[in-house]
């Protein structure tokens, strides 16, 4: 690494609190995504590292670094790379998902528009560790200017030797491609982004018989992996899977991109030591608090599909610790204890400003418009979602819709093909569960046509342009 | 008469090497390909695309009608997609919808889940809500034709427009 002090432009310098390792290139003065510039920084040499390991040594270092995936489920990478089928003959693929489309989450844009080398390199020694000669970025179609970064990076790659035939004299060959999307959030699901890439509709496979690792793209192992935990993976060869491992917290290792929207004074990301700072520094030390006057009232700590938190709740976890919502760790495991996930690192909050009916309402919406339709119970559960809590929010509902509401969400988790299922139905059942009292008392004919947020109710659900 | 010119085809043909195991796997590029040149992708289009991949029409349709970024009629000459989704909506993106539909005079109250797109009177600027656009800390944001904008201003809707002319 070159050892010039790397200084970032004004009004955009990291947080003291925040330890850079994927957005160190972010937001950097005089850093651009040329490959020239990454190889002044270093670039690629991690490669060159890896393509003289041994292929299990590397993903036996991925391990021991105890990295979980980031683009939601956190999943450990190594082991998933581990359950290519030992016996394999077939060819191997690599899928880098750049879908990135969970309401709340913007990271892998940042990669992908100002360091895309370091993906395309991570990309390569993943694909080396796992023997796929074909890897493919599926990224959204939302992001058309990313693709064409990615592409120059993947030619500039080429030219340089990093990728194509025989790779700086190892004999490996890998061929990396750029595959756009088309605005369907289902192909963020590992199965229905294969399918996507097959050229078909994007429904997701049932597991099993269909774990990507064994019957994936074209029916081959395949590995699935978020681009920010592709490009960990070049961090890890770089600082060895044991010394990686001591970042973070047990269990919930390295660093992670905390996505921070809505109520707080400085929205942004924020790269941090997985659970080394709170729910409550997020909030007050690196988002500089609260807009003024306003008092915390629920958060969503890991993209639309986790469990809202609500501000008063506390949580008594099995070892003993007692926390309030505040005081919870932003790691993989305690949020999982209290109810919710980490998910994809997208913390959305909202103040005492915000109506909770509106905000379910808005979340139904984006469900019911991006469910593939493949199984009934989502397909039929999420538009009926939209439809009640459209009428809660019109004031045109009775109490009664919001059990009934409830009872919808609850035929569909656990129900359906794919996760899906789960992240449609679990913020409805979370905010019933800590706001059915408000959401209740919204039903009433006289609170329709009341301005929420600046907007009318009626148009701020989308009942009128 | 649905003709595609050489140049383009040929940038499908380069294309088609990306997918050396099935041929199919270029629908998406292909329709991409296709909608950036003559802006939707209509029935000839559809069948040309089947025909280059040797498949059946209907495996080409069912990818088009499937994706929200797939158009089967002409948008305007400009195409906006405001983001919808929470974090934006609490930026203010209704608010953006709103002022932008006033400003370049587009009339959204026919718009449904299967007619999400709105085309102003004089065809130059066609809008539609987008799903979460991610980049949800700088909302309101939106997207203008393949031009991204981050905390945009509803009240500056007109100046927006003003660089699409």
């Amino acid at each position: 690494m070159s050892s010039a002090a790397v200084q970032y432009l004004p009004g955009k310098e990291p947080h003291a609190r925040e330890r850079r390792l994927i957005f160190r290139n972010v937001d950097r003065v005089g850093y651009d995504p040329s490959i020239d510039c990454y190889l002044k920084d270093g670039g690629y040499e991690q490669l060159k590292v890896a393509l003289k390991m041994e292929k299990i040594a590397i993903i036996n270092e991925v391990k021991a670094a105890g990295l979980r995936g980031r683009g939601g489920a956190g999943f450990p990478t190594g082991v998933k790379w581990g359950f290519i089928p030992p016996t394999n003959t077939k060819p191997v693929y690599l899928i880098c998902n750049a879908d990135e489309s969970e309401p709340g989450t913007f990271k892998d844009r940042y990669i992908m528009h100002q360091d895309p080398h370091q993906l395309v390199e991570g990309m390569a020694i993943s694909c080396f560790a796992v023997g796929a000669k074909l890897a493919y970025i599926y990224v959204r179609e939302e992001f058309p200017e990313a693709a064409i970064i990615l592409e120059k990076a993947i030619a500039e790659a080429h030219s340089k030797g990093f990728l194509g035939k025989n790779i700086l004299g190892s004999g490996f060959d890998c061929e990396i491609y750029v595959h756009r999307g088309a605005g369907a959030y289902i192909c963020g699901e590992e199965t229905g982004l294969i399918e996507s890439l097959e050229g078909k509709r994007p429904y997701p496979r049932i597991k099993p018989p269909y774990f990507p690792a064994a019957l994936g793209l074209y029916m081959c192992p395949t590995i699935v992996n978020n681009v920010e935990s592709l490009c960990h993976v070049k961090h890890i060869i770089q600082m060895g899977g044991a010394e990686y491992a001591k970042m973070g917290t047990p269990n919930n290792t390295g660093t992670r991109i905390l996505c921070v929207s809505g109520d707080v004074q400085k929205p942004g990301y924020y790269e941090v030591e997985v659970g080394k700072v709170t729910m409550g520094e997020v909030i007050d030390v690196l988002c500089g608090g609260l807009k003024p006057g306003r008092k915390l009232k629920a958060i969503i700590p890991g993209g639309s599909s986790a469990k809202v938190l609500r501000a008063d709740e506390t949580f008594k976890l099995k070892d003993g610790r007692e926390l309030g919502i505040l005081d919870i760790p932003m790691d993989f495991d305690t949020m999982a204890a209290c109810g919710t996930m980490a998910g994809s690192g997208g913390v959305i909050i909202m103040d005492d400003s915000r109506s909770m009916s509106w905000v379910i309402n808005n979340l139904n919406n984006f469900y019911a418009h991006e469910s593939c339709g493949q199984c009934t119970p989502c397909r039929e559960g999420s538009l009926w979602m939209k439809k009640i809590s459209d009428r809660i929010v019109a004031g045109k509902a009775s109490p009664d819709d919001v059990d009934t509401l409830e009872t919808v969400a609850n035929q569909i988790e656990g129900k359906t093909i794919c996760a899906f299922g789960e992240a449609c139905s679990w913020p409805t059942q979370s905010f019933i569960k800590k706001f059915r009292d408000e959401l209740k008392g919204d039903c009433k004919p006289e609170l329709a046509g009341r301005v929420v947020n600046g907007e009318t109710a009626v148009a701020a659900a989308g009942l009128s342009a | 008469m649905f003709t595609v010119p050489p140049d383009l085809e040929a940038k499908m043909d380069e294309v088609i090497t990306h997918y050396p195991v099935s041929k199919r796997s270029a629908v998406l590029p292909l329709l991409h390909l296709v909608q950036h040149h003559f802006r939707f992708i209509g029935e000839e289009a559809v069948n040309w695309v089947a025909a280059k991949l040797d498949l059946p029409p209907i495996q080409v349709l069912e990818v088009v009608t499937f994706y929200p970024g797939f158009r089967q009629t002409a948008p305007g000459k400009y195409h906006i997609r405001v983001c919808r989704t929470l974090s934006c909506a609490m930026a203010g993106s209704y608010e953006l919808m709103e002022s932008l539909c006033k400003s370049a005079n587009i009339d959204r109250s026919h718009v449904d889940h299967h007619h999400p797109i709105a085309i102003s009177a004089d065809g130059k600027y066609s809008i539609e809500f987008a799903e979460c656009l991610a980049s949800c800390g700088f909302g309101p944001v939106c997207m203008v034709e393949d031009d991204f904008y981050e905390k945009v201003e509803p009240a500056k809707s007109a100046d927006l427009l003003a660089k699409y002319q």
